[in-house]
């Protein structure tokens, strides 16, 4: 059984046996070290001519394989804590993301910038954060980030290998150690797999970027459940988080929920999730970011705006909108747990 | 063009004369509502474009900044759909999406937003050094981008992985109305070669000055595969953008009597083959321009998906 840092790690090395166009830069990527995660471990001592140690300048390196991209290179760049994409924002908002468009459709940025996230390991203000949402609904940028399901590593070498635009790929910290453990999950949960792409976008709504390859969504219900009453909607580790809720619902309440899973945050395109939810009738979002204007907004408003939508009751549960502390007991007060989901859920749908 | 040659006074003249007249004819036809949005004009420094652009190979990429139209005429861009880009039109260099500040065309890049451009630039010689293709990057910025932190994180790039980049600094002594006094302390030239970047820097005018030490210059970024800085002091005849001029009339006038590219140049040649020059830029500057007003606005057409 592997982990998802194995999944993502042997994911590079494919990636780099299979075009030699990719190249990596990252702060610390060099082995021994091979990454503050791992995550890179191995590339060095194999590919040391494509893989750059960089010196610590998130902007820089960002503008750096932005460049490569233009001129036909299939850089990777690793930023160490995604907490620091503040600093690179400039390069991917006026820069990366928007090169393809405003030249006119003329180039192609094929950029993808790997970040861990998140919080629960004491990390502090700085060194914790789910920022994804800070770069949620920048045109030109397509924003992944997977679950401890399917194979997030296919997912990767896919990006690296095919994908034609930038993209911003967010691995939170705790799904690193976590298996890929799809066969013990499938025995309890029913796993419908589908992808962005099966739904055509609605007029009006058309990207300004390639959603090439297509990002993969999970949709999970417990077997032999009867008909779910709430749809849960959840990215990441908190995907995990949920499916622990779900199970937990199931077994101690008898309220029984489907749980959808996109890896793919922008461009939004959550028909799965809407689908869930016309039929549930009820739809929490659940997300680590901080609430206000976050991930689950998006998806709130959307599922207000769709006429065949008739909800009985929306919420989201995101982390409280204050920096988060170092302490874990303030951290954990801070964050929506499963034992949040499940009170969340209570109050949907007891009346 | 190499250095060795005897530079082509005619071909020089023309090119200066050329990006005098475009940025003119646009300045002369803002007030009027014939272009859109904002621009700057390159008005005075023409000869740092001309000369150092007069070097370019075909495999050459150039990255320019927010005043870049001298830099994309002089790199061989066509006027029509440079007008056309400012008219907003369709057959614009990038359709009409672009604008003044963000033009792409054959190896020509620019962007509008200060210092950002310099790592992409880097990144692009790097791509250039991986993939052996000889071509040699040109990266231009101005006194006003010495304030961005982004810079130095590229000259240390740049530095570290010994990429074929020319920086040209070109120091108009005034960033938007704020004089460089007031905005860069130290030595500007100490700005790279504090990255073991070796930087030369004129205070000219004269486009064959700026063709020699540029042609030196772009020679070691060629054979030795390492980046290089020209500083160029020069002087800014125009407003920053339209009508947004803090300087003395007085000053600009000095200036424009002491430090005019145009009319230094046209020194070098015969009051015959200045005039058959002049005409020739002017018939081409103004069919361009009538040109681009005919084109049809773009549309916004569906973007495809997959």
């Amino acid at each position: 059984m592997i982990t998802v840092l194995e999944s993502l790690n042997t994911a590079l090395h494919r990636a780099f046996a299979f075009d030699e166009r990719v190249i990596l830069l990252g702060e610390d990527v060099l082995d021994p070290y091979g990454g503050a995660f791992k995550v890179t471990r191995g590339l060095s001592s194999k590919y040391p001519e494509r893989v750059l140690t960089t010196p610590i300048s998130e902007a820089g390196i960002v503008g750096v394989a932005a460049g490569l991209a233009l001129r036909g290179m299939r850089p990777v760049v690793e930023i160490m804590f995604g907490d620091f994409l503040t600093l690179s924002a400039d390069q991917l908002i006026n820069h990366a993301a928007k090169f393809r468009w405003m030249y006119n459709d003329q180039v192609r940025v094929p950029l993808v910038v790997r970040t861990p996230m998140g919080a629960r390991r004491g990390y502090g203000p700085t060194h914790s954060q789910t920022l994804e949402k800070l770069f949620l609904g920048v045109p030109g940028l397509r924003i992944l980030s997977p679950a401890a399901l399917g194979d997030p590593g296919e997912l990767l070498f896919q990006v690296i290998i095919k994908s034609e635009d930038p993209v911003l790929f967010v691995e939170n910290k705790l799904l690193y150690l976590l298996p890929l453990d799809e066969n013990t999950t499938l025995q309890e949960f029913t796993i419908q797999n589908w992808q962005v792409g099966d739904h055509p976008l609605p007029q009006g709504l058309s990207s300004p970027l390639s959603l090439f390859p297509p990002a993969p969504g999970y949709s999970l219900s417990l077997r032999g459940a009867p008909q779910p009453m709430l749809t849960i909607a959840a990215y990441g580790y908190m995907a995990e988080l949920a499916r622990q809720a779900s199970r937990k619902l199931a077994y101690e309440h008898e309220i029984f929920t489907e749980l959808v899973v996109p890896t793919q945050l922008a461009p939004f395109q959550i028909d799965a999730i809407l689908e869930s939810a016309r039929t549930t009738g009820r739809l929490l979002v659940v997300e680590e970011g901080s609430l206000t204007s976050g991930w689950g907004a998006e998806v709130l408003a959307r599922t207000a705006e769709s006429p065949a939508i008739k909800l009985h009751h929306a919420r989201r549960l995101a982390a409280r909108d204050l920096p988060l502390p170092a302490s874990a007991p303030l951290e954990n007060a801070l964050l929506p747990g499963v034992d949040e989901i499940v009170r969340a859920v209570l109050s949907m749908v007891i009346k | 063009m190499t250095p060795s040659l005897v530079p082509d006074h005619t071909i020089l003249y023309s090119e200066l004369f050329k990006i005098r007249r475009f940025e003119e004819t646009l300045l002369d036809n803002f007030s009027k509502g014939l272009f859109s949005g904002t621009t700057h004009t390159y008005l005075g420094q023409e000869a740092n474009a001309v000369g150092v652009l007069s070097h370019l190979q075909k495999q050459d990429i150039v990255f320019s900044n927010h005043r870049g139209h001298g830099h994309f005429l002089a790199a061989g861009g066509d006027l029509r759909t440079l007008f056309a880009e400012l008219m907003g039109r369709a057959a614009g260099v990038c359709g009409g999406r672009g604008g003044s500040q963000h033009l792409h065309w054959g190896n020509f890049y620019s962007n509008g937003v200060l210092g950002g451009i310099l790592p992409v630039a880097t990144g692009m010689a790097l791509a250039e050094k991986f993939k052996h293709s000889q071509a040699v990057v040109i990266a231009f910025l101005g006194d006003g981008t010495l304030g961005e932190g982004v810079l130095y994180e590229a000259l240390n790039m740049a530095s570290l992985w010994s990429v074929p980049l020319l920086f040209v600094m070109e120091n108009n002594r005034i960033a938007q109305t704020t004089p460089v006094e007031l905005a860069v302390a130290g030595s500007i030239q100490a700005r790279f070669t504090a990255f073991g970047i070796p930087a030369i820097e004129l205070d000219t005018s004269d486009v064959l000055e700026i063709c020699f030490a540029s042609g030196d210059l772009l020679s070691e970024v060629r054979n030795s595969s390492s980046p290089r800085a020209i500083i160029l002091h020069t002087y800014r005849f125009g407003p920053h953008s339209k009508g947004d001029d803090t300087r003395l009339p007085e000053e600009i006038a000095l200036y424009r009597q002491q430090r005019d590219p145009v009319r230094i140049q046209s020194a070098r040649l015969d009051d015959q083959l200045r005039r058959e020059i002049e005409d020739r830029v002017n018939l081409q500057v103004g069919t361009a321009f009538a040109e681009a007003q005919a084109e049809p606005y773009p549309v916004i057409d569906s973007y495809p998906d997959q």
